[in-house]
């Protein structure tokens, strides 16, 4: 092996009295594929930055391409050829691809004046660098995430990268999308280039990556060759804990079903919909983005209106007009994106989740009764051990799991007796998705129905009671998770054997 | 050549279309606004608002919004004009306005630090000035309506040429006033396409984060910006007490919301990033034509405040909806792909 293109050793940093950092060590190969693995909070966002001379460590020290240092600076760190793709990839959205593409390196150049003619060079050469095809004179604004993604990967490019460091560059991308990503990852790789991926997404992990190094409270607890790692061990060393595999079998407490759906219909999501759902169930629904899984859930929570079909609470047809309606007919529902339509971001954990039972919560004229909502948030905060310093912290400041939690909390004050959950772990880190799970359990044991929309194929497995696999806005089969595969609901949601 | 499609997402068509419309609704009622003297009246109305609202869009683009741009140009020019009588001055115009131009420019700065380098909110900050600049006038400086000296009154008559109207025989004069804000537009035009700093407004509107990381210097635009809004605020000042003949203190007073109007109404993006010259000056002129020629159709001027407020609503909701149906559209292609 060839010296490393980056190789850090004993990296210690602290923030007032936290580690962040507890000496930490890493090298890459040039041309190797990295993983840098761990769950939120392990440190892996500090080492970028203390990589790409953001931080200065405390301890510990830095070596790239044979020259060593106790720490950068960005501009020193740039021009030995390291480069930063964050996670919203620092475009301007405002501005056309070429002037996305030229501006950095016209004021690398400390230009005073705007050529462009220059500017439409430098980026074409750039966009064919890695043979990506886009309209220069577009805005970034109306670009898919995924080809704003690519612009700063063009961009890190023209800097003479000899490193790209990409922090969690999938979170947003749909499937396909993560396969044309990396195509150009591997690309840039035949290239001699070297690439740090930053992920906690095991399947990502096996499918990109040479080499691995996992973090987990600042400390490297493993690494080495990716073809030696298994699910147990990356979710072990990830978590320090040890998982099982589980399945849920419903309770023999079936009696009439709580939810029955005949022929719902709605024209251009989803037709001819039917089914049933039971006290104590777990109705998995998977499919592929656009399967219409979406637009099912949202119809049963009254933000959509059917075009056809009925829908029976209890035995009873009902029309649910409103999400007001569904809240009174007792149906939850966590959506997908919880950043922008589950949570009041930065409001406090409290007020978060009282915000769905504020009429129970307030007095005759109208005022909150305080001490009610303190007790009853202590409560959700210690059963779903949501970790949060006080219950008055902006719920921002939590990881994405305990933002999770807060979520699902909110729904069951509550008290509903159908909750649905659309993308229940999208985000969300291994320790927590598990505890999610565990949770979903117990509640659907009690007695609760429950039904989970995702295309996280082993959740589905994981949890569900039983599995309807939806394309093209139908419902194609019916499953029982302890006797199908993975790749048997993929074959399903896709079309493709 | 700009394609079809990206034309049709400007509001600049509408907003021309807009002033088209309603210039040929009033000559064909009234037959008076194609009229030499009329249009000579109309661009002299323009150049005061037209000065001010190439500042403020610049300011718009960066993300933030300038609400004191009247109180500088008010301060600026009585203090500039009451240090000329005091001295007897008697020489050249050029002196009034580097005077004028320079205590902008500290106004500004005040604006730019406390923008710039202790990152407040620019509302806030121009709220607090522009009070703070206001009050200085009318307190420390007891100010009241003044002569202007010499220089300044002989420089508001100099004029470009005088139309005449041939059925009524009324006249106007085209000051020469008009040139500085011609001047102003092309150095404006100039320095926000063709120079880095100008790109870098865009940028920090676009995404001040990206700005930063990509090499840019923000603190320094915004202190320029804000400097840049000075300094024509005081020009403009000069340029407003010259035409009238007299120092009113509060002549500009409360401009900032119809020149804010103004350029919003000219497609410039509320929330930074975007905003044309072009649009800016399209805003100014509908503006000016309800606020000037609506009375030659025999509309009373109380009423051309209604028309001005809706035109603003329907000119920025026609925006606000291009700007939504286009993310539908784009969401949908989206979800095709995926």
């Amino acid at each position: 092996m060839s010296a490393p293109v980056l190789k850090v050793e004993g990296i210690t940093k602290s923030f007032g009295g936290v580690q962040a950092l507890r000496g930490v060590s890493l090298d890459i190969a040039p041309g190797e594929i990295h993983c840098l693995a761990g769950e939120n909070g392990s440190g892996k966002s500090t080492l970028i930055k203390v990589i790409s001379g953001v931080y200065e460590p405390d301890v510990g020290w830095i070596e790239i391409q044979g020259q060593r240092f106790s720490h950068l600076n960005p501009k020193e760190a740039i021009s030995l050829g390291i480069q930063v793709i964050y996670q919203d990839f620092s475009v301007f959205p405002n501005l056309s691809v070429m002037e996305n593409l030229a501006l950095n390196n016209e004021l690398m150049d400390k230009r005073r004046f705007m050529n462009y003619r220059r500017a439409r060079a430098i980026a074409s050469n750039a966009i064919s660098q890695i043979g990506f095809e886009v309209d220069l004179d577009e805005r970034v604004e109306n670009l898919t995430v995924a080809d704003r993604q690519l612009i700063a990967i063009c961009r890190a490019l023209l800097q003479e990268a000899k490193l790209i460091i990409m922090d969690e560059p999938t979170s947003a991308l749909t499937k396909k999308e993560v396969k044309a990503l990396f195509a150009v990852i591997k690309g840039l790789q035949a290239r001699g280039l070297s690439i740090l991926f930053v992920s906690h997404k095991l399947d990502e992990v096996f499918e990109i990556s040479e080499r691995y190094t996992i973090l987990r409270n600042g400390e490297n607890v493993a690494s080495g060759s990716t073809a030696d790692l298994d699910r147990k061990t990356f979710a072990f060393h990830m978590t320090g804990r040890q998982f099982e595999d589980e399945y849920y079998k419903t309770p023999t407490m079936k009696g009439e079903p709580i939810l029955s759906v005949r022929g719902l219909t709605l024209h251009g999501a989803y037709s001819d919909i039917s089914f049933d759902l039971s006290a104590g169930e777990i109705l998995g629904i998977t499919g592929l983005l656009g399967s219409g899984r979406t637009e099912l859930v949202e119809t049963l929570f009254g933000i959509l209106q059917p075009d056809a079909g009925q829908i029976l609470i209890r035995g009873k047809e009902s029309r649910i007009k409103s999400v007001k309606d569904a809240i009174r007919k007792g149906i939850g529902y966590v959506p997908s994106d919880r950043l922008t339509e589950g949570l009041f971001l930065p409001q406090a954990v409290d007020r978060n989740l009282v915000v769905t039972v504020l009429d129970r919560v307030s007095n005759r004229l109208g005022f909150l009764r305080h001490s009610q909502i303190a007790e009853m948030c202590q409560k959700w905060i210690s059963e779903f051990s949501i970790s949060v310093k006080s219950p008055d912290f902006p719920v921002m400041t939590l990881s994405g799991g305990n933002q999770q939690k807060v979520v699902v909390a909110r729904w069951l004050a509550t008290d509903p007796s159908i909750l649905i959950l659309n993308g229940p772990t999208m985000g969300v880190d291994i320790g927590s998705k598990y505890e999610i799970h565990v949770l979903l359990r117990e509640l659907a044991a009690k007695g609760m129905a429950i039904i989970i929309v995702s295309d996280d194929l082993p959740e589905v497995l994981a949890c569900a009671s039983r599995i309807l696999v939806m394309r093209a806005g139908a419902f194609v089969q019916e499953l029982d998770p302890a006797v199908t595969t993975e790749s048997k609901l993929s074959e399903l949601s896709t079309g493709i054997a | 050549m700009i394609p079809m499609e990206r034309m049709t997402k400007r509001s600049e068509p509408y907003v021309l279309a807009a002033i088209i419309v309603l210039s040929l609704l009033i000559q064909v009622r009234s037959g008076q606004f194609f009229s030499g003297n009329n249009l000579v009246d109309l661009a002299r109305s323009l150049i005061v608002p037209g000065l001010f609202s190439v500042g403020c869009m610049m300011v718009i683009v960066s993300g933030g919004v300038d609400v004191s741009f009247p109180a500088i140009a008010s301060l600026a020019m009585y203090v500039t004009d009451k240090i000329l009588l005091a001295s007897n001055y008697s020489g050249n115009v050029i002196l009034a306005y580097a005077i004028s131009a320079g205590l902008g420019l500290l106004m500004g700065a005040l604006n730019g630090f406390l923008i710039g380098f202790l990152r407040l909110p620019t509302l806030v900050v121009t709220l607090g000035t522009s009070s703070l600049y206001t009050g200085l006038m009318y307190g420390a400086f007891s100010a009241s309506a003044s002569d202007v000296p010499l220089a300044i009154a002989m420089h508001g008559k100099e004029i470009l040429f005088t139309a005449t109207n041939p059925t009524s025989g009324l006249t106007s004069n085209m000051p020469v006033h008009i040139l500085i804000l011609i001047g102003v537009l092309i150095l404006a035009f100039f320095l926000l396409r063709y120079t880095m700093l100008g790109r870098g407004i865009y940028a920090i509107g676009g995404d001040e984060m990206a700005a930063e990381r990509a090499g840019f210097n923000v603190r320094g635009i915004k202190m320029f910006l804000y400097c840049f809004v000075g300094v024509l605020a005081g020009i403009t000042g000069i340029v407003r007490i010259s035409m009238m003949s007299y120092a009113d203190p509060s002549t500009m007073l409360g401009m900032e919301m119809t020149v804010i109007a103004a350029v919003v109404l000219g497609g410039t993006r509320v929330t930074g990033g975007m905003g044309t010259l072009t649009g800016t000056i399209l805003g100014v002129t509908l503006m000016t034509i309800l606020s000037n020629s609506l009375i030659l159709i025999g509309i009373p001027s109380y009423w051309t405040r209604v028309f001005t407020g809706a035109v603003i609503i329907i000119g920025t909701g026609v925006t606000a909806h291009q700007t939504i149906t286009t993310r539908r559209r784009h969401a949908q292609a989206y979800k095709a792909a995926a």
